[in-house]
């Protein structure tokens, strides 16, 4: 027997485990009956034509992608300014402040949820989607900062020292060397920013009011049968979706590990 | 003139530009996450008068939290649940995480890591109801133990109860638990496991003295970072546990959309907090030995 082949087994059997309910997902999205059980009963396109024809649906994928969006500009601007900040400079009060801006990573997403509905309501805020962006930045900023950080790291100091000797201002200095070799990291960060802000369902649950996100909407599914396998297969082309910005954002991470010279150890955490 | 320079002396310092720099993230974290946290707090010592709050401080919710055998009942089963899964996840991933980090070859390690991670990122929702599909009286399991004729009828009590909770928190969690440990044991320099073997200690030996302590701290890190979030999770009891898997996130969202008696609902949320907070400066300050070695 090779060294080590038990774990590698072992392991392949725990990968089967973590992708099984995503390789099940298709199965029932392509499964001509309305029951999501075995035995399958044959193959239809269906369930995806029907998707485009659900106009509450349409607009739960308008306000996801606009929640998105500006969170995930918002944290990834939040995170540049606390990752270089933690980087590149010692103060008082550091790992206070950091810790604080770090907790939402642990801290259960119902008690962020609860709180900040709390406080919207208590100073007079109508819940819409600008409520649930507020919520989403601050669980998305420290999954952006841990993405700067190592692209701040990974940065030369001595070229930002050569650019202040030849005259350059801090600001020009930011915008001509810092911000161009950190820019793979940028766009890491902007992708799975995205990716959560969809993807979160409970602050968006408590802070959304009428306007419904995508999983709100897809919550509020689950509870009819019928509409299992139209989520199905609305569930197969997220699933698609995740992936594939997340092989995007996996692209943009190690090219920005390259432009720097360093050796590639981690994944996005 | 001599505070003059002393305070433009202190602007161009670093403290003064690490302070500047930080200060909307910091200012941002502050107002939509510490002050609300300081306001559900508040909130918990004050009374529900149905249309308006009654602003007398009181301890009557967290009499009502403590005392109601329901919430009792509740509040246990949620620690029993988070400490269930906590240790099958982090028992599960760490022969994962040593396997990527000790016979995988270097260049393939992110490749692995990647391919951990993806699950992860894929709708969480959607995720939780497919465990239904897969555990349900119907389901993956139960057709194929039924084809394979392991069992005559299907099992019932893979769904809607706590094991289903934890199988489904189990997967959910597992990237959260692989990458710290993982982490943790590259950081191992090898030589001091060959120094292990060279003084007599057999292979189980010099994993047990060695490299265990040494991924003590990731461990540690993992078992905070699945403990901590799993405790206030609501969609997976929600969806898969039944009456009998209910949690206390469940209660709190009972009593905050359903109910609108913010002030229980907020000392449901403090208690969690503080029932998490304190079982894990416990866990912490029984492992202070292993992550005292880190430095």
């Amino acid at each position: 027997m090779k060294h080590g082949s038990g774990f590698r087994i072992y392991t392949i059997v725990y990968l089967v485990f973590l992708y099984a309910p995503i390789l099940l997902l298709p199965i029932f999205a392509f499964n001509a009956s309305t029951i999501i059980a075995f035995p399958l009963s044959g193959f239809t396109t269906d369930w995806f034509a029907q998707l485009l024809t659900i106009p509450a649906l349409v607009q739960a994928v308008k306000n996801s992608v606009i929640i998105a969006v500006s969170a995930s500009i918002l944290s990834t601007c939040l995170g540049i300014f606390a990752a270089r900040a933690s980087t590149r400079y010692s103060f008082p009060g550091k790992g206070p402040i950091m810790g604080l801006i770090m907790l939402p990573l642990v801290l259960p997403e119902i008690i962020v949820a609860v709180s900040l509905l709390v406080v919207l309501l208590g100073i007079g805020v109508n819940l819409s989607f600008w409520t649930v962006i507020l919520g989403h930045v601050l669980i998305c900023t420290p999954f952006s900062i841990a993405i700067l950080n190592s692209a701040f790291l990974s940065l030369d100091q001595s070229l930002e020292e050569a650019a202040y000797d030849l005259g350059e201002t801090k600001w020009s200095t930011f915008r001509l060397i810092t911000f161009p070799l950190i820019m793979p990291g940028i766009i890491s960060s902007l992708l799975i920013s995205f990716t959560i802000s969809l993807d979160e369902f409970i602050i968006a649950f408590f802070l959304t009011g009428t306007e419904p996100t995508l999983p709100v909407y897809i919550w509020s599914q689950l509870r009819f049968p019928t509409k299992i396998p139209a989520i199905m297969a609305l569930g197969t082309i997220l699933v698609a979706l995740s992936i594939t910005l997340l092989i995007i954002a996996e692209y943009f991470r190690r090219k920005g590990i390259r432009k720097t010279g360093r050796s590639d150890t981690g994944g996005f955490l | 003139m001599d505070a003059k320079t002393r305070w433009g002396r202190f602007w161009r310092s670093d403290a003064a530009s690490g302070l500047v720099l930080i200060s909307p993230t910091a200012l941002y974290v502050v107002l939509m996450l510490a002050v609300p946290l300081a306001a559900i707090l508040g909130y918990s010592f004050l009374t529900d008068g149905y249309l308006e709050i009654i602003w007398t401080p009181t301890l009557a919710n967290y009499a009502e939290a403590w005392g109601d055998p329901l919430y009792r009942l509740v509040m246990f089963r949620s620690l029993f649940v988070s400490a269930t899964v906590t240790l099958v996840t982090v028992c599960l991933a760490f022969p994962v995480a040593y396997y990527v980090s000790f016979h995988v070859r270097p260049d393939r390690k992110s490749l692995w890591l990647f391919l951990i991670t993806i699950p992860f990122w894929t709708s969480y929702l959607i995720r939780v109801f497919l465990w239904k599909v897969i555990l349900g009286y119907n389901g993956v399991v139960n057709s194929s133990l039924l084809y394979l004729g392991i069992i005559d009828e299907p099992l019932t009590f893979i769904l809607y109860n706590v094991n289903a909770v934890v199988i489904t928190l189990a997967h959910a969690y597992a990237p959260f638990a692989i990458l710290p440990i993982f982490v943790a044991l590259e950081k191992i320099d090898r030589s001091l496991l060959e120094a292990g073997q060279d003084l007599g200690e057999s292979k189980l030996l010099t994993f047990w003295r060695v490299t265990l302590p040494l991924a003590m701290p990731g461990v540690v890190a993992a078992v905070l970072i699945v403990f901590i979030p799993t405790i206030g999770d609501y969609v997976t009891p929600q969806l898969v546990g039944g009456p009998e898997g209910r949690m206390i996130a469940n209660a709190i969202q009972l009593q905050y959309l359903r109910l609108d008696n913010y002030p229980l609902g907020s000392a449901l949320a403090v208690s969690a907090m503080t029932i998490v907070t304190a079982v894990s400066l416990v866990f912490l300050f029984l492992n202070r030995r292993f992550l005292r070695v880190r430095q």
